[in-house]
């Protein structure tokens, strides 16, 4: 998908990958025929420059066409370079500018509440996005207003735009500067499928506050040149390239 | 048009809107530590269970705001409108791009917002807000007008802005005439032939005042209530220009970018027609009483009127 529109984020879709696989496969409430259902579960994919993970779930479930897939980031395309709920069925939420869906997915949460549903909200933000002031108002309001059916993930991948997060600017410990604002955390291997799976149960059946999985993931996951590789943040593979990720994932 | 009456603060009219839209329950309304200044705080006190205390987080407000559109609910969220222009680019990308329907409202708009000084005087926010694509921008003149306006937004199927003022001023319609008002439809206070001022805001007033003085030394002017800045009744905007002698706009806001920049810009496709404009001319503002401001700024009904002869001779 990215080597065809030869632009994209392939570092950061395959840190997040396998945490996807397990929403979408094991927990997300969602219906294919009815995308617009106000009862579905709702994902809001804060990071949305790691669309192609996304489009690669949506097509597997059967809201896109392998077509619609490859036609990533084109004129016309329904899969838009940034995820973005106008244009997909599926999508819950416009991203492209860090920082915004924890509030995103706290309105979803407060909205479900007042309507007595059980909907749950998954939001995942990348660890480089939560150095967005406004990520921390969310999380702040989130813990005064209760939101216990409000679920982040963090895909904790080390790996922003220009570095290294540490380099950039370190976030720190992210689960106790969640718990001190009131979040419940677990940390996890987040490309454990056994981890993950227990992590999302976790999360979603504690429903007394808003809760955080912290995911330790390997921008680039799956690629050996890749991983743990800053410059494959935004970069299109070349063919040579294409040829040895598609050997090394298979 | 009925006589100026009492007098009201558009943000007012506001707060009694949101009453009056209570019995929808997909009303919300989501504030951030300014309900009692924007006037949400008695949606708040009649219905606490739907009304959102943000905090000072203008930005996640407008994102929850947001959240709160995708899954069915009608907010109305508001702050200073100059603390609005914080969550700017959340009201672009997160608001008006995917097209949900949250309506924010800036209170305590313009210069005319007074001794608190400059840091609370937006200029700009009109400007902001109607380069964004799919916005309802509106400026009310009063009370009344800004409780009906308000109101017809429970149906409206586009994110908006409305500005408000703190300060009262007098009202430019009653009860039964205020019914008439329709969003993106200008408001005609008054007819006359020589020249047309169409202002938004608390400069309506201002713009009445001046078409009486201009009157009395045989100047006739239409006033408009330009109560919508987008979309831009540009039907009335063309009627005006063939009937008079030319245009003169009258914001308490920037002339960057606000009512009489819009107005440019149409007639600048539409044909010729002189324009002069009376606003805040590229500059901050300070602390002062409403009065004084308006003086230093140059947007009193003298103002105008001098606008109007200048174009006139």
């Amino acid at each position: 998908m990215i080597h065809s529109a030869g632009a994209g984020h392939p570092g950061g879709s395959l840190s997040a990958i396998d945490l996807l696989v397990a929403l979408y496969g094991n927990k997300l409430r969602f219906d294919v025929e009815n995308p617009e259902w106000n009862d579905r579960d709702r994902f809001v994919m804060s990071k949305g420059h790691a669309s192609p993970a996304v489009y690669s779930i949506l097509h597997e479930v059967g809201f896109i066409s392998e077509a619609d897939m490859m036609s990533f980031r084109k004129m016309g395309s329904v899969c838009q370079g940034h995820v973005d709920m106008k244009w997909t069925d599926g999508v819950d939420f416009s991203a492209g500018s860090l920082g915004m869906g924890l509030s995103f997915g706290l309105g979803c949460a407060l909205a479900a509440r007042m309507d007595s549903s059980d909907r749950d909200i998954w939001v995942m933000v990348g660890d480089g996005e939560i150095q967005e002031g406004q990520f921390w108002e969310a999380a702040m309001a989130a813990d005064f207003h209760s939101a216990g059916r409000l679920n982040l993930i963090v895909d904790r991948n080390r790996i922003q735009n220009d570095d290294f997060v540490e380099l950039q600017m370190e976030v720190g410990n992210v689960a106790n500067k969640l718990s001190s604002f009131g979040w419940e955390v677990m940390e996890i291997d987040g490309h454990s499928m056994e981890e993950i799976v227990s992590a999302l149960e976790w999360s979603s059946t504690n429903i007394s506050a808003p809760t955080a999985i912290i995911a330790h993931t390997t921008k680039g996951k799956g690629v050996s040149f890749m991983e743990d590789n800053p410059s494959f943040h935004g970069k299109a593979p070349s063919d040579e390239e294409l040829e040895i990720s598609l050997e090394e994932l298979s | 048009m009925s006589a100026p009456s009492g007098g009201g603060a558009s943000r007012d009219g506001y707060g009694s809107a949101l009453l009056r839209m209570s019995s929808d329950s997909r009303v919300v309304v989501l504030e951030a530590d300014l309900g009692k200044s924007t006037k949400s705080c008695h949606f708040r006190e009649a219905h606490p269970d739907r009304t959102i205390s943000l905090g000072i987080a203008e930005q996640n407000m407008i994102l929850v705001a947001s959240g709160m559109a995708s899954s069915g609910k009608i907010p109305f969220a508001s702050t200073f409108a100059i603390f609005t222009e914080r969550g700017f680019e959340q009201v672009r990308n997160g608001v008006a791009r995917p097209g949900l329907v949250v309506h924010l409202c800036g209170s305590h708009g313009g210069v005319h917002t007074g001794t608190d000084g400059s840091s609370a005087q937006s200029i700009e926010d009109l400007a902001l807000y109607r380069t964004i694509p799919g916005m309802t921008v509106m400026h009310p003149c009063d009370d009344l007008s800004a409780e009906e306006l308000t109101v017809q937004l429970l149906n409206h199927d586009k994110p908006s802005y409305t500005r408000t003022a703190r300060n009262k001023t007098p009202r430019m319609y009653d009860q039964k005439t205020s019914k008439d008002l329709r969003i993106g439809k200008g408001s005609v206070l008054r007819s006359g032939d020589d020249v047309a001022i169409i202002s938004c805001g608390v400069m309506v007033s201002e713009s009445m005042k001046a078409a009486e003085y201009l009157s009395s030394n045989g100047i006739e002017a239409t006033v408009v209530d330009m109560h919508t800045i987008k979309p831009l009744d540009t039907n009335l905007i063309d009627e005006l220009a063939n009937k008079c002698k030319g245009i003169v706009t009258a914001e308490d806001h920037s002339v960057i970018g606000g009512l009489g920049a819009a107005i440019a810009e149409h007639i600048s496709y539409s044909g010729g027609v002189p324009l002069r404009m009376v606003g805040v001319s590229d500059r901050f503002g300070e602390s002062g009483t409403p009065r004084e401001l308006m003086e230093i700024m140059g947007l009193t009904y003298m103002d105008i009127v001098g606008s109007c002869e200048s174009l006139m001779s």
